[in-house]
Order: structure tokens, then C-alpha cells, then sequence
């Protein structure tokens, strides 16, 4: 008897298994649908005035903001982020180097800017947000390209690698043990597997995205600092180092994905 | 603070399809703040879409429609080149007309 309802209760959680697997598929499909009309897309135009508005004390746009390319130059620059900037000596991705360019072309105190970057819910979203999309959908189309050329990049790379591995915090939780696995998921979103590199491509290609539950676009910044309060870790600081040895990593596992910004997420 | 539409409309066969995204709170008037305060009703009432001028949808709309709100529409007899409009009122009086041409479709 005691073998036989041992069978059944296997039998019950193949079959459990598979009706949530079916459920996993069906979603994908409504997410496609989704996609093609994206709220997202209302925030590139909001980016595009943005960057190109004379703001803050010193009365500046960004158009002298260098992403890599040259000032100014924005075709592909978010393609090959995060990057060494030797004026800063730092190796930033895509927000920290908004940010660094808010303060010092104009003016904007950094505190400020961090401690909006990240839009509430349901508002009309941040100024950071908005540009991180529009900058990043000059990139649409083209492949995600992170070398790891200068010393600095690569010493960040392998912080992020490792950090991606090791478990940390009060439940000892690692990214890997969501993330390293096909097939995953927490209740019913699917968890991308990120040491493979469609999982790691996708990472690359589709932030900043529109997140259907909050009604505003997020970024990379947001969707890490999420996953650190998920697994219950100090909360992680606006483009902190963490932040982008973790995007620098999963950018160049995610290397010849084609971008095309913004996502849809839930 | 009314934002532009976001429209496509591109030619399918006899008609066009048209897809207009808006940018709007659409707050319910229900919603409380972090204060407990109730955050005022603010949503889009009346929608009209127009094909070169002659009204072709006229919608009244309440607070159960999405923030940020998408609407699909096709419109019969459209050909590449006619001018789509569209219009929202809000319960404000706020009001946004954006327009666009049809384009070939694939």
C-alpha cells in the first residue's frame, strides 16, 4: 500500500508538472502580443526632449554627453556598455554614466538624481528612465558587443561572474540558483537561465522595458536591485560597483543578442 | 501635460489597421496615497478617431480602462495616405489630438 501511494502521489506531480509548463507557454504567447504595442514606446519621445533640453543649474543638455562614441554620438553606444571611461577612471554602465553626466554637464546633484532614478509605481516615471530608453533605443537593431579590452573591464567582469555564483545574505542565496537552469520559475513568471546565452541575451537586449505591474518603464539598475531585495541582500545602491560588475557579466554572456528596447515585462 | 499618442495605421487589404497608445494616469478616483488620502479622479471620457475628417469611432470611456491605455481599431475603406485623428478628453478638460497617415502596409 505504502509503495502504491508513493507511485500515485509521482504520478500527481508529472502531471502537475506538466499543466504548469503548458501555463508557462500561453503566457509567453499573450507576452508576444504584448510587445508589438508597447506603452513603453511613449517614454523615447519624453527621453528624446529630455536629452536635448537645456536643464538643471547649469542650463545644459546632454548633447555633450559622451557614452563611449564620442560626445554626443548615441548610434550603438549602449551596444557596448558597460565600458571603460578613462575620465573618470571607471568602468560605468549606462545609468552610472547618465548620472556622471547629469552632474557634471548640468549640475544636477548626484544624490538627487540617484534617489529618483527610480520611479514609484504608477507615476509618470523618472527623467532617468526615460533617457535610459531613449538612449538605449538608438541601439535597437544592432548587436550587443561588450569587450572586454581594457584591464579594468575585465577585472569587472570576472567581480560580476563571481558575484553571480556566490551566495550571500541571511538566506544564503545565490543568482545562480535562480538563474542557472532552464525552465525555472518563481510562481508563474518564468526565470530566464542566464548561463546560457539566449537566457543571457535576453538579459542584454531588453532593458529598459515596460513593467505592466508598475506602469512605468524600469531599467537594469531597477531589475538588480530587485532581485537583491528578492533574496533578501542589503539594499543595493543606484549604479554602485555590485550593480555594474553584475550588468558587465551578463551583457557580454549576452553578446551578439540584438537589441530591441523596450521590453515588455509582466 | 497631455503627452502625444503614439499611432500606427497601416494598410490590411481593404482597410487599415490603426493602434494608438496614450500616455495617461487614468486614476479611478479609489486609490488612496501613502498619506491615505484619496488621489482624485483623473481618466480619459471621450475618445474620437477620425479617417480624413469623418468621425469613425466615438467612444465615452471610464475609469475601468488601463492606465497608459492602448486601443486597436480597423478602419474599412482606408487607403495609404489618409489622415487618421484622434482625440482624448480627460474629466479635467485636458485634451490631445495627434494624426497621422495611413502607410503601406507589408
Amino acid at each position: 500500500m505504502k509503495v502504491r501511494g508513493g507511485l500515485a502521489a509521482i504520478a500527481l506531480l508529472c502531471f502537475v508538472g506538466t499543466a504548469w509548463a503548458q501555463a508557462g507557454g500561453d503566457l509567453s504567447v499573450g507576452r508576444k502580443m504584448l510587445l508589438e504595442d508597447n506603452p513603453g514606446e511613449l517614454w523615447i519621445d519624453k527621453g528624446k526632449a529630455l536629452f536635448h533640453e537645456k536643464r538643471g543649474p547649469k542650463k545644459a543638455s546632454l548633447e555633450q554627453c559622451d557614452f563611449g562614441m564620442g560626445p554626443g554620438k548615441l548610434e550603438g553606444a549602449a551596444a557596448k556598455l558597460p565600458r571603460y571611461f578613462p575620465d573618470v577612471d571607471k568602468v560605468q554602465d549606462l545609468e552610472s554614466r547618465l548620472v556622471t553626466c547629469m552632474v557634471q554637464l548640468q549640475g544636477f546633484k548626484r544624490d538627487d538624481v540617484e534617489k529618483k532614478a527610480i520611479s514609484p509605481s504608477r507615476s509618470a516615471g523618472s527623467d532617468v528612465e526615460a533617457l535610459a530608453l531613449y538612449i538605449t533605443s538608438r541601439s535597437n537593431g544592432m548587436k550587443v558587443n561588450v569587450t572586454l579590452s581594457h584591464q579594468k573591464e575585465y577585472d569587472v567582469y570576472k567581480a560580476g561572474e563571481y558575484l553571480f555564483y556566490r551566495r550571500a545574505g541571511q538566506t544564503d542565496f545565490a543568482c545562480v540558483q535562480c538563474h542557472g537552469e532552464a525552465n525555472k520559475r518563481i510562481r508563474l513568471q518564468d526565470l530566464l537561465h542566464m548561463t546560457n546565452k539566449d537566457g543571457a541575451g535576453e538579459v542584454a537586449s531588453t532593458w529598459p522595458a515596460y513593467r505592466g505591474a508598475h506602469y512605468v518603464v524600469r531599467t537594469m539598475q531597477w531589475r538588480l536591485y530587485d532581485c537583491f531585495w528578492q533574496m533578501r541582500l542589503p539594499d543595493l545602491d543606484y549604479g554602485s560597483d555590485v550593480s555594474i560588475a553584475l550588468t558587465t557579466y551578463l551583457n557580454h554572456s549576452g553578446n551578439g543578442t540584438i537589441i530591441k528596447v523596450p521590453g515588455f515585462k509582466r | 501635460m497631455a503627452e502625444p499618442m503614439k499611432i500606427r495605421a497601416t494598410v490590411q487589404g481593404d482597410m487599415a489597421d490603426v493602434r494608438i497608445l496614450m500616455m495617461h494616469p487614468m486614476e479611478t478616483g479609489q486609490r488612496k496615497n501613502s498619506k491615505g488620502d484619496l488621489v482624485p479622479a483623473h481618466f480619459i471620457k471621450h475618445v474620437v478617431v477620425t479617417h480624413n475628417g469623418k468621425t469613425v469611432l466615438d467612444a465615452e470611456w471610464t475609469q475601468a480602462i488601463s492606465r497608459n491605455p492602448f486601443l486597436g481599431i480597423r478602419v474599412k475603406g482606408a487607403k495609404a495616405g489618409d489622415k487618421i485623428a484622434v482625440t482624448w478628453t480627460d474629466n479635467k478638460g485636458d485634451k490631445r489630438t495627434d494624426e497621422v497617415a495611413v502607410a503601406t502596409g507589408s
